[in-house]
C-alpha cells in the first residue's frame, strides 16, 4: 500500500508541475482584462512598439505569429487559440465577415481612427468599415535589375519573356502568380471564370520553362545577390531589397496589378475586447504608426504618419517621400483579391499543375 | 571443451509489474498526446471531406482525387530521389564505415568527428550554404568562371536535390554500418583466414553478411527522410521539382485544405509502413539465411 501512495503521490505532483508549466506558457495566470492577445504576421510590427504600449498602459501583450492568411483563418475556425487582435488581408477580412467570424469595432474607443486616410477606408472588403482599421497596404510588380534587362519592363509580359530565360523568379503563391497572369491577359484578377483560367494555366506552363525557381521569401536575398534580371514582388520586399542592391528597381505594371490591405480586425469570441480597441488606437496613433513602417518596410495608411518619418529619416527607402513605397496609386489600376470561397480548389489544381510541368 | 553461452536473459533488470506501469505511466501519457491523438486525427482529417456549410461528412473522395498525375508524378519522383540516395549512400557509405570501424590509425577518430560535426549546424543553414555555393554568382561558379570556364546552371534541378537530400542523410548511412561493424569478432576473419580465404572471399563470405543488419537501417534512415522531405526541394529546387512532401505541405499551408492534406499523409505513411515491413523482412531472411544469429 505505501509504495502504491508514493508513486501515486509522485505521479500527481508531476501532474501539478506539467499544469504549472502550461499555465505559465499561456498566460492564464494573467486575469483575461490584463492581457492583449495579438495574433500577427512574423517581423510585423516594431518590437519597441509593444514594450511602450505596455508601459503607457498597464496591459501584457502576448504576440502569436502566422504565416500565410488561410493558417490563422484555420485556427481561428477551430478555436485553436485565442485572440484579441489579428492583422489579416483584405480578402481574408472579407471572408471572416461573411462567416460571422470578426466583432464589430466600437470606434468610439478608436478615436485615431481619424489619422487613416479616406482612401483606404470604406474598402471593398468592408464596404461599411464596420470590422476593420487598415494597418498597412502595399501593391505588387516587377522588381528587376537594370542591369540586367534590355529595357526597363512596363508589362506583365516581361515575366513571360524568352531573352530571360532561367533568369525569372515567380512567387510560389497560386493567387498571386495567376492573378498577374489574368491581368496581363486583359482578364479580372479574381476571375473563376473557366476559360480565362485555362488560358492563364496555359501561359504559366508555358512560362516554367523560364522560371529559375518558384519561392516566396526567399527570392530577396537572391535579387540582392544578382541571381536573376526579374522577379514578381510585393512592394515591402522591394523596397527592402533596392536599400541592400541599388541596381534593382520596381515597377507597377500598366496592365494593372494588386493593390493589398492588412488591416486590425477583432475576432468575435475575444477575451478582452477593451483592450483590443486600446491596442489599435495605439498602433493607429501618428507617431506608432510612422515607427512601425519604418521598421517594416511596407506603407502606412496615414499621411500623418507618413510625415512624421519624413522627420524620422529623409533619405531613408521606404520613407514617407519614397515613391516607391508611395506610388501615386490614383495612376494605376489596382485591384483587391476578393474572396473566392470553394473556387479556391480551382486555383490550387493550376498551379500544381504548373509545378508539374516541368519533366525533368 | 565446451563453451557455454549465457542466456541473454540474465543481464536484464526485472522490473516489477506494479513499479513498471508506473515508471511508464510518463511515456503512456507521451505517446498518447503526441503520437496517438495526432495520428487519429490525420486519420480522421484524411477520410472525411469539409461540407460547404463547414460540416464534416466521411467520405473517401479525397482518395480519388490523389489518383491524379498532378499528385501522382512528385509521389514517383519522390520515390525516385529517394532510391538514388539511398543507392549513392550505401556506395559511398559502406566504405567510409568499413574504414572507420577496421582501422586502428588515430586520424579514424578524426574523420568521424568531420562526419558528425556538420550535423551540429542547423539544417536549415546547411542547405543555405549549399545554395551559396551552387548559385549562378556563388562560390563555384565564380571559381568556374575565374579559370576561363562558363557559368553552371546547378541551382533549381532534380539533380542539386538529390545531392542534398545524400549530403544531409549519408551520416546516417555511415553510423549504423560502423556500429555493426565494429562488432565483427577478428577470429572469424582469422580463422577464415586460416583455412585458406583470400581477402575477397572474406570480406563477401563474412563481413559483407554480417554488416546487412546495419545496411538495412541506414538504408531505413535515409530512405524513409528523403522520400518524405520537401524542405530540400523548396529551398535548392526552387519548388520546380515538386516532391509529394511538397504537395502535403501547400494543402496545410497554401491551400487550406488539411483534409486533402491529410488524406496524402496518410498514403505517404502506407508506404512507408509497406516498405518499412519489407526491408525488416529481408533483414531476417538474409541473416537467418546465412546461418548467422547476431
Amino acid at each position: 500500500m505505501k509504495t502504491t501512495w508514493k508513486s501515486l503521490l509522485k505521479v500527481g505532483w508531476s501532474f501539478i508541475l506539467i499544469a504549472a508549466m502550461l499555465f505559465a506558457l499561456t498566460g492564464c495566470s494573467l486575469p483575461d482584462e490584463k492581457v492583449v492577445r495579438i495574433y500577427n504576421w512574423g517581423d510585423y510590427i516594431d518590437e519597441t512598439v509593444i514594450n511602450q504600449f505596455e508601459e503607457e498602459t498597464g496591459y501584457t501583450v502576448i504576440d502569436s505569429l502566422f504565416e500565410t492568411n488561410e493558417q490563422m483563418y484555420t485556427d481561428i475556425v477551430n478555436g485553436g487559440g485565442k485572440y484579441d487582435v489579428l492583422f489579416p488581408s483584405d480578402y481574408m477580412i472579407e471572408r471572416m465577415i461573411s462567416e460571422d467570424l470578426l466583432a464589430e469595432i466600437n470606434f468610439e474607443n478608436v478615436p485615431n481612427y481619424s489619422y487613416i486616410d479616406d482612401e483606404y477606408k470604406n474598402l471593398s472588403y468592408d464596404p461599411e468599415n464596420k470590422y476593420s482599421i487598415p494597418y498597412m497596404w502595399g501593391t505588387m510588380g516587377i522588381l528587376y535589375n537594370t542591369t540586367m534587362v534590355s529595357e526597363p519592363p512596363t508589362s506583365w509580359t516581361a515575366l513571360f519573356d524568352e531573352q530571360y530565360d532561367s533568369s525569372i523568379f515567380m512567387l510560389n503563391s497560386a493567387r498571386d502568380s495567376i492573378g498577374i497572369t489574368l491581368m496581363m491577359l486583359g482578364y479580372d484578377l479574381n476571375s473563376v471564370d473557366e476559360a480565362e483560367l485555362e488560358e492563364a494555366k496555359q501561359a504559366l506552363i508555358e512560362q516554367s520553362d523560364l522560371v529559375l525557381g518558384y519561392m516566396v521569401d526567399d527570392y530577396k536575398g537572391k535579387m540582392i545577390a544578382g541571381e536573376a534580371a526579374l522577379a514578381l514582388a510585393w512592394q515591402g520586399d522591394a523596397v527592402f531589397c533596392i536599400s541592400e542592391n541599388e541596381d534593382l528597381a520596381y515597377v507597377i505594371p500598366k496592365e494593372g496589378s494588386n493593390i493589398f490591405v492588412d488591416a486590425l480586425c477583432i475576432p468575435k469570441n475575444c477575451p478582452n475586447k477593451e483592450g483590443a480597441e486600446a491596442f489599435i488606437n495605439f498602433l493607429c496613433r501618428p507617431d506608432i504608426a510612422a515607427k512601425n513602417a519604418y521598421y517594416i518596410g511596407y506603407s502606412s495608411p496615414s499621411t500623418e504618419a507618413r510625415e512624421v518619418m519624413e522627420t524620422l529619416d529623409e533619405e531613408s527607402a521606404g520613407s514617407g517621400s519614397d515613391p516607391i513605397a508611395y506610388p501615386d496609386i490614383t495612376q494605376y489600376e489596382l485591384y483587391f483579391f476578393s474572396s473566392l470561397g470553394d473556387k479556391n480548389k480551382i486555383y490550387d489544381r493550376i498551379w500544381n499543375e504548373v509545378l508539374n510541368s516541368q519533366q525533368s | 571443451m565446451e563453451l557455454k553461452r549465457k542466456p541473454a536473459d540474465d543481464t536484464r533488470i526485472k522490473v516489477g509489474k506494479k513499479s513498471g506501469s508506473v515508471m511508464t505511466l510518463p511515456l503512456i501519457i507521451w505517446l498518447v498526446c503526441f503520437v496517438l491523438v495526432p495520428l487519429l486525427l490525420i486519420g480522421w482529417y484524411g477520410i472525411t471531406v469539409e461540407n460547404p456549410d463547414g460540416s464534416m461528412s466521411v467520405s473517401f473522395e479525397n482518395f480519388k482525387r490523389f489518383a491524379d498525375p498532378i499528385y501522382l508524378n512528385p509521389l514517383l519522383r519522390s520515390a525516385k530521389i529517394a532510391t538514388i540516395t539511398t543507392v549513392v549512400c550505401i556506395a559511398l557509405g559502406y566504405p567510409v564505415a568499413y574504414i572507420l570501424a577496421r582501422s586502428t590509425a588515430k586520424w579514424t577518430n578524426i574523420v568521424m568527428m568531420l562526419i558528425l560535426m556538420p550535423m551540429w549546424i542547423n539544417f536549415m543553414l546547411r542547405i543555405y550554404s549549399w545554395a551559396s555555393l551552387l548559385e549562378g554568382n556563388g562560390i563555384i561558379n565564380s571559381l568556374l568562371v575565374s579559370l576561363g570556364f562558363e557559368k553552371q546552371q546547378f541551382m533549381y534541378t532534380e539533380g542539386v536535390v538529390v545531392l542534398g537530400t545524400i549530403y544531409n542523410f549519408l551520416p546516417f548511412m555511415i553510423m549504423p554500418i560502423q556500429n555493426v561493424l565494429l562488432k565483427l569478432d577478428n577470429s572469424l576473419l582469422e580463422a577464415a583466414a586460416d583455412l585458406g580465404a583470400s581477402p575477397v572471399r572474406r570480406f563477401f563470405k563474412i563481413t559483407l553478411p554480417y554488416s546487412v543488419p546495419g545496411i538495412i537501417s541506414g538504408v531505413a534512415m535515409v530512405f524513409v527522410p528523403s522520400v518524405t522531405t520537401f524542405v530540400i526541394s523548396q529551398r535548392l529546387g526552387g519548388n520546380k521539382v515538386p516532391l509529394i512532401g511538397n504537395i502535403i505541405e501547400s494543402q496545410f499551408g497554401m491551400a487550406g485544405d488539411w483534409n486533402f492534406g491529410s488524406t496524402v499523409s496518410l498514403i505517404v505513411m502506407a508506404i512507408v509502413l509497406a516498405f518499412m515491413f519489407a526491408i525488416n523482412k529481408t533483414d531476417r531472411a538474409e541473416v537467418n539465411g546465412r546461418g548467422l544469429t547476431l
